[in-house]
């Protein structure tokens, strides 16, 4: 068979010749040393000539030329496509035809360097940017918006023209008011986006408005100036001193270094200009010094104040655009304006996705802990520690189940009935002897709280263990560039929202909420109508326990699970009910709402620091007990219990 | 006839003997002064229990006798820590500094040497100027007055905010939480000024006594504290026996009543908030620079808890108790989460009491609370025959004739 095609080879050889006729292959053929060693200053007009050739194989050329599949054949200097075969290249005429094979030694591989390949890159776009193919379109679209050069314009209006699609469009614009010949050109394209929030648009107007300083002697012309500055009130003198000397405009200052460095080097005997070493202890004594150095000209004059201010007089300042063009520069401006203006409503709007988002993170904390300190007065610090137990028991689940949307289901009523039962437990066993004494009852709880965080370290370790939510709450719901919340987020919210729901069913329209308000109105008037204020203390106890537990769940999906997860939401938990006020759930609410909003308001004013955020919120809940001390929400009269 | 002070307390003259003879011993068996029979370190950890005794004393005035649960007094002890620390520190490299430089062939300017203490101090945290709050730094007596007054003003601050508008019980404690978790948030900023949670370090070396050996300085400490524990002790002796004492134990079982007899609860409550919050500096002053280093840690609300737990099991309501409390907790917690526990073998499972001290003490502390309010205390009642007459329920107050719970409800 090899032998046939061998055959066959050499029969068609000088058939191959003829092919070699098509218009790309003419002009390969003509430039054929250039072609040979390509370097990126000679070759440009050959791949623009075969670029423009309209010969249907070029691109095909080009592409194989780029990833080194053209192939040079040595005896006769016709080119081919070439690509490895068994015992030496496959080969393929420029015209797409077979060309049989030839022995490795046949043909010199082209190996363009990376100039070249960048070269023959820039030509290909203008052919895939007219692919049918929309995904090697919007790859080449792709290529060009990250590195946008002036010579892409013309292929990319010229594929517009054939393909009317937006994201082109949108790019074309995108370079005309960069790289557009006429300013007018330009600044229609700026004014055609109005205030659009895409990225790419501000990427490409920020280097239009980008400034310098400039320290500008006498008259300038040719210049875009911003804005003038004037030395000791846009700038200061040292400043201005500085960008002087900067620009060689001016002789440097004497630093405080460069002081010391010159008077070490005048050193005589112990003796600096006649004092004594040991006396140039402060900054009066050196300068006193150096001045007596000065006037004997043994080191070069420092620039006096007088100097700089004359150097300073004598230039005007200024912050000058790069962007030579002024109605470029102010439609560029007018518009990045435009689009702040947006953003900041934007900007707005997400930060209160964050405060809502926030706010339900702290409700959820919170609910548990407004059901046992909000209706129960009973104060509950090992609250954190049943958030905790849930998160581990959602953890646990996991372990179990590896399908993660089945355990997490599986894990809210699980964690529900885990904490349940500890909560049910440590109201018979502790609480219930202390209903008369608050303090002891927190100092107890304390001790609890101390216990099982360390019970937690003692069997999960000291390290995170990872809560997995189920795949279809990845991603976030973006509504553009600015705006997006995360669904994990957004399930928290329903979550809570759903909470909400339940505690108001059960305590407004069940037999067990009635016995809950009674008892906690008055327990003996309560008992003595038949209800057993042991028993629905115990009850209500065990389901603010387990709404805790169903929340570490919920907060184990965003939060590290450690043993430590439950202290940090103990305080802010307190602080929720306490600001909303005790013994109403709007209440509690209201306060999640104040404190999530307040957090995520502070940390807008100071981006950077998350901590000085939670730190003038405590400090602002401190303030606002003074002045609302039974919270935004009070009970009154007999409810408020004293 | 009226009776002298320590007539009418015997039990002060009692507390003071055994703490002059515990000092003694100590000495004596010291490696500085004595047989050497005590390691540096641990006489360390002896000087700095003492420092807790006394916080513990503080923390015993302001809950178990005027019933204010604050949860921030350790907060207080660690800003003592702080302000001492920063002149120690400041001091301390102020002083190598000036060494380096005097390599130098110019001698130091001011500038220079003030330059190179705060990129000394600072350069961990990204920076190079001494912040605000260092400005008394370089001077002794101005820091220490900074030791009683920063906690003494934050208290009386904070203080008077919460008592005017009428915070108590747990309110109160969970605001004072609140704070304390403020500051520490606050400290833990690198921005702070106080170095984030680096700290400060380096505090055993004091600036001056170089060529004095820790061996020594350890003991030197260890006197101090002793003698600020002595001070401490008989000031609140005198405190709570007299008229005062009276009207603060009133507050802690009816604020109400005491109110309408005509006292002014919120001016007892607010001195005796900010006078245990200098007292708890105090100690902190005299702890961080045995222990060597202070951190933002050192201030977690948990601290103040443990300070709580130290009160209760030694029994609140007595001066004693508390220093009792304090010295066996956290010695016992030293034993223990040292390593040097020997390990309980069940046959199943082996307890180290590294991880399960925390538990038995958290259990510990439930067990006091609930069945022996009085704490190691209650047994000196024991011991010396007294008892308290059967009135059926818990005391709601931790001392004798508090209202029981079957009084306070009809």
């Amino acid at each position: 068979m090899r032998f046939v095609l061998i055959l066959l080879a050499v029969v068609l050889a000088p058939l191959s010749v003829h092919a070699q006729g098509t218009p790309a292959a003419q002009i390969l053929s003509e430039n054929r040393a250039l072609v040979e060693r390509a370097s990126r200053q000679t070759i440009g007009p050959v791949i623009e000539a075969l670029a423009a050739s309209g010969d249907p194989a070029a691109v095909t050329i080009l592409d194989a030329w780029a990833n080194r599949g053209l192939g040079l054949r040595a005896a006769d200097g016709a080119f081919f496509l070439i690509a490895p075969a068994e015992g030496g290249w496959a080969l393929t005429d420029l015209d797409g035809a077979p060309a049989g094979t030839a022995a490795r030694a046949e043909i010199d591989q082209l190996r363009p360097n990376s100039g070249v390949r960048g070269l023959i890159a820039t030509a290909l776009v203008r052919f895939q940017l007219a692919d049918p193919d929309p995904a090697r379109r919007s790859a080449a679209m792709e290529s060009i918006a990250r590195d946008p050069s002036a010579e892409h314009l013309e292929p990319l209006r010229a594929a517009l023209a054939q393909t009317p699609d937006p994201a082109l469009a949108r790019l074309e614009r995108l370079l005309t008011l960069r790289f557009g010949a006429t300013p007018e050109e330009r600044v229609a394209a700026i004014d055609s986006f109005g205030a659009d929030l895409g990225l790419d648009l501000r990427a490409a107007l920020n280097p239009l408005v980008a400034t310098r300083r400039l320290a500008i002697r006498g008259e300038a012309e040719n210049l875009n100036i911003a804005r003038n500055l004037v030395p000791g009130r846009d700038l200061t003198r040292e400043e201005a001193y500085d960008l002087l000397v900067a620009q060689g405009d001016a002789p440097a200052r004497l630093t405080l270094q460069a002081q010391r460095e010159t008077l070490v080097g005048q050193i005589r005997d112990g003796q600096a200009a006649g004092i004594p070493v040991a006396d140039l202890d402060s900054q009066e004594a050196r300068d006193r010094a150096y001045t007596a150095l000065e006037a004997q000209g043994a080191v070069p004059a420092a620039a006096t104040e007088d100097e700089v201010t004359a150097a300073l007089e004598a230039h005007r300042f200024a912050e000058v655009y790069a962007e030579p063009d002024r109605a470029v520069t102010e439609a560029a401006s007018a518009a990045l304006t435009r689009i702040g203006r947006t953003v900041g409503l934007m900007q707005a709007a997400d930060l209160a996705l964050d405060a809502a988002s926030l706010a339900s993170i702290y409700f959820l904390a919170a609910i548990g802990l407004a059901i046992t300190f909000g209706v129960m007065r009973v104060i509950n610090m090992a609250h954190g520690e049943f958030i905790m137990m849930g998160a581990y028991t959602g953890y646990v689940t996991q372990l179990w189940i590896a399908d993660y949307t089945i355990s997490i289901l599986v894990a809210l009523p699980l964690a529900f009935a885990v904490t349940f039962a500890a909560g049910v437990a440590m109201e018979r066993l502790v609480i219930r002897h202390l209903y008369r004494r608050p303090l002891e009852t927190l100092l107890a709880t304390f001790g609890i709280s101390i216990a099982l965080q360390q019970l937690a370290k003692n069997i999960f370790g000291t390290q995170a263990r990872p809560l997995t939510a189920p795949a279809w709450l990845d991603g976030a719901l973006s509504f553009n560039d600015v705006v997006s919340i995360s669904y994990i987020r957004i399930a928290i919210f329903v979550l809570a929202l759903i909470f909400l729901g339940v505690f108001l069913i059960i305590m407004k329209r069940t037999r067990l909420g009635l016995e809950v308000r009674a008892v906690t109105q008055n327990p003996s008037m309560a008992a003595s109508m038949g209800i057993n204020p042991d028993r629905i203390n115990m009850l209500t106890f065990g389901l603010g326990s387990g709404i805790a537990g169903v929340a570490g769940v919920a907060i184990g999906l965003f939060a590290k699970v450690t043993s430590e997860l439950g202290q940090d939401y103990i305080v802010q938990s307190f602080m929720t009910v306490v600001v909303g006020g005790v013994g109403n759930i709007w209440g509690t609410l209201a306060g999640a709402a104040m404190i999530g909003g307040a957090q995520k308001g502070i940390e807008w004013l100071n981006p950077s620091n998350t901590l000085a955020a939670q730190t003038y919120m405590i400090l602002l809940i401190i303030i606002f007990i003074q002045f609302r001390p039974r919270g935004i929400i009070a009970l009154k009269g007999r409810a408020a219990g004293d | 006839m009226r009776q002298g002070f320590l007539s009418r307390n015997p039990s002060v003259l009692v507390f003071l003997l055994i703490l002059a003879l515990f000092t003694l011993g100590v000495t004596l068996l010291s490696h500085a002064y004595g047989s050497a029979f005590l390691s540096t370190s641990f006489i360390k950890t002896l000087g700095k229990t003492l420092c807790l005794c006394l916080v513990a004393l503080a923390m015993d005035l302001v809950w178990g006798y005027a019933g204010i649960l604050s949860l921030g007094h350790m907060a207080f002890f660690a800003l003592g820590g702080y302000m001492i620390g920063m002149w120690l520190m400041y001091a301390r490299t102020e002083e190598i500094v000036v060494q380096a430089l005097a390599n130098a062939p110019l001698p130091a300017t001011p500038q220079e040497i003030s330059n190179g203490v705060a990129s000394q101090i600072f350069g961990v945290v990204g920076g190079a100027e001494l912040p605000a709050v260092w400005t008394f730094a370089h001077s002794l007596p101005l820091q220490l007055a900074l030791v009683v007054l920063v906690p003494g003003l934050l208290a009386l601050a904070f203080g008077w905010l919460a008592f005017r508008s009428r915070v108590t019980g747990v309110y109160l404690s969970i605001l004072t939480q609140a704070m304390t978790l403020a500051l520490a948030l606050h400290l833990f900023q690198n921005d702070s000024g106080l170095r984030g949670n680096n700290g400060l370090s380096g505090l055993q070396n004091i600036p001056g006594l170089g060529g004095v050996s820790q061996d020594r300085l350890s003991v030197w400490f260890f006197w101090a504290s002793a003698a600020a524990l002595a001070l401490g002790y008989l000031l609140a002796a005198w405190l709570v026996s007299g008229k005062f004492g009276s009207v603060l134990r009133a507050i802690r079982d009816d604020e109400q009543r005491v109110r309408f007899l005509g006292y002014s609860v919120e001016g007892y409550k607010l001195f005796i908030f900010t006078f245990t919050a200098v007292v708890a500096a105090v100690a902190g002053a005299l702890y961080y620079p045995q222990a060597g280093i202070i951190n933002p840690a050192e201030l977690a609300p948990i601290a103040s808890i443990y300070l709580a737990v130290w009160v209760a099991i030694g029994g609140r309501g007595r001066l004693y108790g508390a220093v009792i409390g304090a010295a066996f907790v956290s010695l016992l917690s030293t034993w223990f989460t040292g390593g040097r526990a020997p390990d309980v073998n069940l046959g199943f499972a082996t307890i180290q009491w590294v991880d399960w001290w925390q538990i038995l003490l958290g259990l510990a502390f439930v067990l006091v609370t609930l069945l022996a309010p009085q704490g190691i205390g209650g047994l000196f009642d024991w011991a010396a025959g007294l008892r308290h007459p059967a009135r059926r329920g818990a005391p709601l107050g931790p001392a004798e004739g508090a209202l029981q719970e079957r009084e306070a409800t009809e």
